[in-house]
């Protein structure tokens, strides 16, 4: 390489450095390293397809709702899943990788998406569930991404941050109805917690000490804070939330420390996180099968839609179709 | 012109919020063509009452200045300090300036 290619190289690295040490946001067009865009890529597309793969968990009881108003609520917040995917591959593509290309990564397996929706949902108190604590941890994750450096990706996590608040509330809400009822409801809620309670603390990533990324992350302000902090942050956020509620936490070594100020907790099971990230979980199979087969099916829909297009182009132009 | 094959054309989406504001960029999505844009636009950026008006343009239609440093595009205004009204010292005394 030559030398003044060299150099030009350098000052536009010392302008990013300084965007990036002045907290401010690195845009589109700005020149940046490329494995801080690869970087970006790859958290932004995982988070992309995990909303739009966890529309399935709960998608898969639309039709069995309890009631009109039950129903109108998880179609709300399913449809508004399908929002929180478009805006991030919206916001993935401002990097220059197409969507194509995205559903490409999905489908073949090469980019990855939550861990927490390879678990089926058995009762309809698994909404519940998920909407308190698989929610409540993505908010724990998703509002210190606000402030991340690459701006089209914080813009996207602020609109939606404010819509998850809804999602979190109608599952808690959903929650406390149940707990109100029978026995046998009861039991519901307590089973659906015993097992979502795990995973929800495997949302946010592996301990800080078998983080491969994590450090470069921060040092780019891409995250803000690490995956310890944001578990603990979660944990006390729940514990009260869980009493409230009346159910309990499967972890007998969870108390409060008063020394430290959070409540101590037990270690996930790392050995089953890395079997369901790595493809060994309970519903991965069917879950991109499922998504691969929305694709196929679609395929038609989108040829004829192009179709039509340039078919009323065409006419507008007074030329006749080829 | 769009071809057969191959994915729909990105738009960028712009929303007025309400009336007497400027519609701001909010995102972008894909689309076949113009109708079918300004309707996933509304399912996409509109499902909470965030818009009265919607403006949808092809993001190839969009002209940008570049971003490069090396280009001082924004330079002949940064030393215009006479622009700005603190660049003139009036009196404490005079009312209403």
């Amino acid at each position: 390489m030559p030398d003044s290619v060299v150099a030009e190289e350098e000052i536009l690295r010392q302008s990013f450095d300084r965007v990036i040490a002045r907290q401010e946001r690195v845009e589109p067009r700005d020149w940046m390293p490329e494995e801080y865009r690869r970087t970006l890529i790859r958290q932004i597309a995982q988070h992309a397809h995990s909303e739009i793969i966890g529309m399935q968990p709960e998608g898969n009881w639309i039709t069995r709702a309890p009631s009109l108003r039950r129903k109108a609520i998880l179609l709300a917040k399913v449809q508004d899943e399908a929002g929180h995917g478009l805006y991030l591959y919206s916001a993935s593509e401002t990097l220059g990788v197409s969507r194509e290309e995205l559903t490409r990564l999905l489908l073949s397996g090469k980019q990855k998406y939550s861990s927490i929706f390879n678990y089926p949902t058995l009762t309809y108190a698994d909404v519940g569930a998920i909407g308190w604590l698989v929610d409540g941890a993505a908010i724990c994750n998703q509002v210190p991404l606000c402030r991340t450096s690459y701006g089209p990706y914080g813009r996207a996590m602020i609109r939606i941050c404010k819509e998850e608040s809804f999602h979190q509330r109608q599952g808690y809400e959903l929650l406390m109805t149940m707990m109100r009822g029978t026995d046998e409801q009861r039991a519901m809620v307590q089973d659906a917690v015993d097992r979502f309670w795990w995973p929800s603390l495997m949302m946010f990533g592996p301990p800080d000490t078998d983080s491969p990324h994590s450090a470069q992350s921060m040092a780019w302000g891409i995250k803000r804070h690490s995956n310890d902090e944001l578990r603990q942050r979660f944990v006390d956020m729940t514990v009260p939330q869980a009493q409230a509620l009346g159910v309990t936490l499967p972890d007998p070594a969870l108390r409060w420390n008063e020394q430290r100020g959070h409540y101590d907790f037990g270690e996930p099971d790392w050995d089953e996180f890395r079997a369901v990230v790595s493809g060994d979980g309970p519903c991965n199979a069917q879950r991109l099968a499922h998504r691969q087969r929305a694709y196929d099916d679609g395929a038609w829909v989108r040829e004829a839609a192009l179709a039509f297009a340039r078919r009323e182009a065409g006419d507008e132009e007074g030329t006749p179709d080829a | 012109m769009p071809e057969i094959r191959g994915e729909w054309p990105l738009y960028e989406v712009f929303v007025r919020s309400k009336r007497g504001l400027n519609h701001v960029h909010v995102g972008s999505l894909h689309a076949p063509d113009d109708a079918m844009a300004l309707r996933h636009a509304r399912d996409v950026y509109t499902r909470r009452n965030e818009g009265v008006s919607i403006w949808v343009v092809r993001s190839s239609a969009i002209t940008a200045s570049s971003p490069d440093e090396k280009e001082p595009f924004f330079a002949p205004s940064g030393d215009k300090v006479y622009r700005h009204p603190t660049f003139y010292d009036i009196p404490r005394d005079v009312p209403h300036l």
